[in-house]
């Protein structure tokens, strides 16, 4: 590589952002090239100075007090989930003001008011608190029976339940940075046959970029006590894991979508292999990944 | 007196990542009256849409609300530091040559003044990444970006601070 194709490199490689393949490529160049490693001693030497100056500031004690405050009073307020519009979610409530704990009640005038559904004035006016223990008492009541109806429902964790936590525990660890694919393509002809040898089935892999769900790549795991295939594709922003093993080894619960920690599950057979989708997308998207899979 | 499950909540997913969201709003703000403000403000909406949250990164999904809620806020009351920089300075900025500044041995103040005079988005891409270790991928997410954008305000802002060095006359 030269000069010209590493200079927009030189940032990703110098954050640890590139892949090790190119990343193998600039620091070679980099070793060689004296003009390219003294731009890498200046990034790093600007790195030290941002890192040595003292620039890091911290949340002061009493502003997490009066955070905590205000969220225990807007538990307890007066306010009922189903006063607020439509665009903000249930069970807030809206916010009562709450003093701030040693800060003065002088408020920022800017960020008083509210801008269509957002906070509720502060310092303007008292609600009454004394009503406040019986919402608490019902919202600790509405706790206790939707607890007692999953456990009367459920009883102690079942397999199956234990197998869709650990596919969203594998789904959430494959986002972390750097752990996405084992193979990063969106080619079938290179992500297909990179599982050959590591698996003793092998996965459908194909591109869905024409309809909006490109293929990101794929990745070796390890769910319910084997290897397993994990193929990786992207909606928009969001992106989903599709797990895949033989068909027959798991009991399933049908077709019907699961909701697991604000991800949605959908399991599906196809040809003979089980294929578990999870992603953050929303259920009808999920669904449609799910047809194009089984689609020939 | 047991907290509700939304409490609860709030103290696993938001109280932990005070500081980050903090230091975020004081870069972005300028001060700390300002900040303490628009964290406040922040955490309650964090509150209110504890059922939005998906899962994954709960830190990247605070300061998302934080950084929101600050650029409105500056957007209100100090427009001027969201500046949009031409790509003709930047151009003006390579042409001119690197600079031989050593900012590692520069007085702490001035790195401090340095980072202050950058537009708001270098800014806040260059604390991401640089005072709490934000991967590319999640500087995207929070600043609600492509991630070529951000390698783009990194390389540049960078580059803004090299030049304030160098024009500071600092050897």
């Amino acid at each position: 590589m030269n000069c010209a194709e590493i200079q927009p490199l030189l940032h990703a490689w110098f954050d640890g952002e590139l892949d090790s393949v190119r990343a193998l490529d600039v620091e070679r160049h980099v070793h060689d090239c004296s003009g390219c490693a003294g731009a890498k001693r200046s990034l790093e030497s600007l790195r030290t100075a941002l890192r040595s100056s003292n620039l890091i500031y911290r949340a002061p004690a009493s502003l997490r007090d009066s955070i905590r405050a205000s969220v225990m009073a807007t538990s307890s307020s007066g306010s009922s989930p189903a006063t607020q519009s439509a665009s903000t979610s249930p069970g807030a409530g809206s916010v009562s003001p709450a003093p701030r704990g040693s800060r003065s009640a002088e408020q920022s005038p800017d960020l008083g008011q509210p801008s269509g559904g957002g906070l509720g004035s502060r310092g303007e006016g008292d609600r009454p608190r004394g009503s406040g223990w019986l919402w608490k008492l019902l919202a600790l009541g509405a706790t206790a029976l939707a607890a007692a109806v999953f456990f009367v429902r459920f009883g102690a964790i079942s397999e199956r339940e234990q197998l869709a936590t650990e596919i969203v525990t594998a789904h959430v660890r494959s986002l972390m940075a750097e752990h996405l694919t084992d193979v990063a393509s969106s080619d079938q002809h290179t992500v297909k046959p990179w599982f050959e040898g590591k698996l003793d089935f092998a996965p459908g892999v194909k591109d869905f970029a024409d309809q909006g769900f490109p293929l990101v790549g794929g990745r070796l795991d390890f769910l319910h006590g084997r290897p397993v295939a994990a193929l990786i594709y992207r909606r928009n922003k969001h992106l989903i894991n599709v797990f895949v093993w033989p068909a027959g080894e798991t009991r399933e619960p049908g077709a019907k979508p699961k909701y697991l920690r604000g991800y949605s599950l959908l399991n599906r057979e196809i040809d003979g292999l089980h294929y578990c989708l999870i992603s953050d997308l929303n259920s009808p998207e999920l669904n449609a990944l799910a047809d194009l899979l089984a689609s020939k | 007196m047991a907290l509700t499950q939304q409490q609860t909540q709030f103290e696993e997913l938001v109280m932990p990542h005070l500081d980050a969201a903090y230091n975020l709003a004081r870069w972005l703000a300028g001060n700390d009256h300002d900040a303490q403000d628009i964290v406040q403000e922040a955490s309650l909406r964090a509150f209110r849409f504890l059922s939005g949250y998906q899962g994954g990164n709960a830190r990247s999904w605070l300061l998302t609300i934080v950084r929101n809620t600050a650029f409105s806020w500056l957007k209100k009351n100090r427009p001027a530091a969201i500046v949009r920089i031409e790509d003709e300075t930047f151009e003006q900025i390579e042409a001119a040559g690197s600079s031989e500044a050593d900012p590692s041995r520069v007085d702490a103040s001035v790195v401090r003044t340095a980072l202050e005079s950058l537009p708001a988005e270098f800014r806040e891409a260059l604390v991401l990444r640089e005072l709490e270790g934000f991967s590319y991928k999640e500087i995207a997410e929070i600043a609600d970006v492509p991630v070529g954008t951000v390698m783009s305000r990194l390389a540049r802002g960078r580059k803004l601070l090299q030049q304030y060095f160098h024009s500071k006359g600092e050897k």
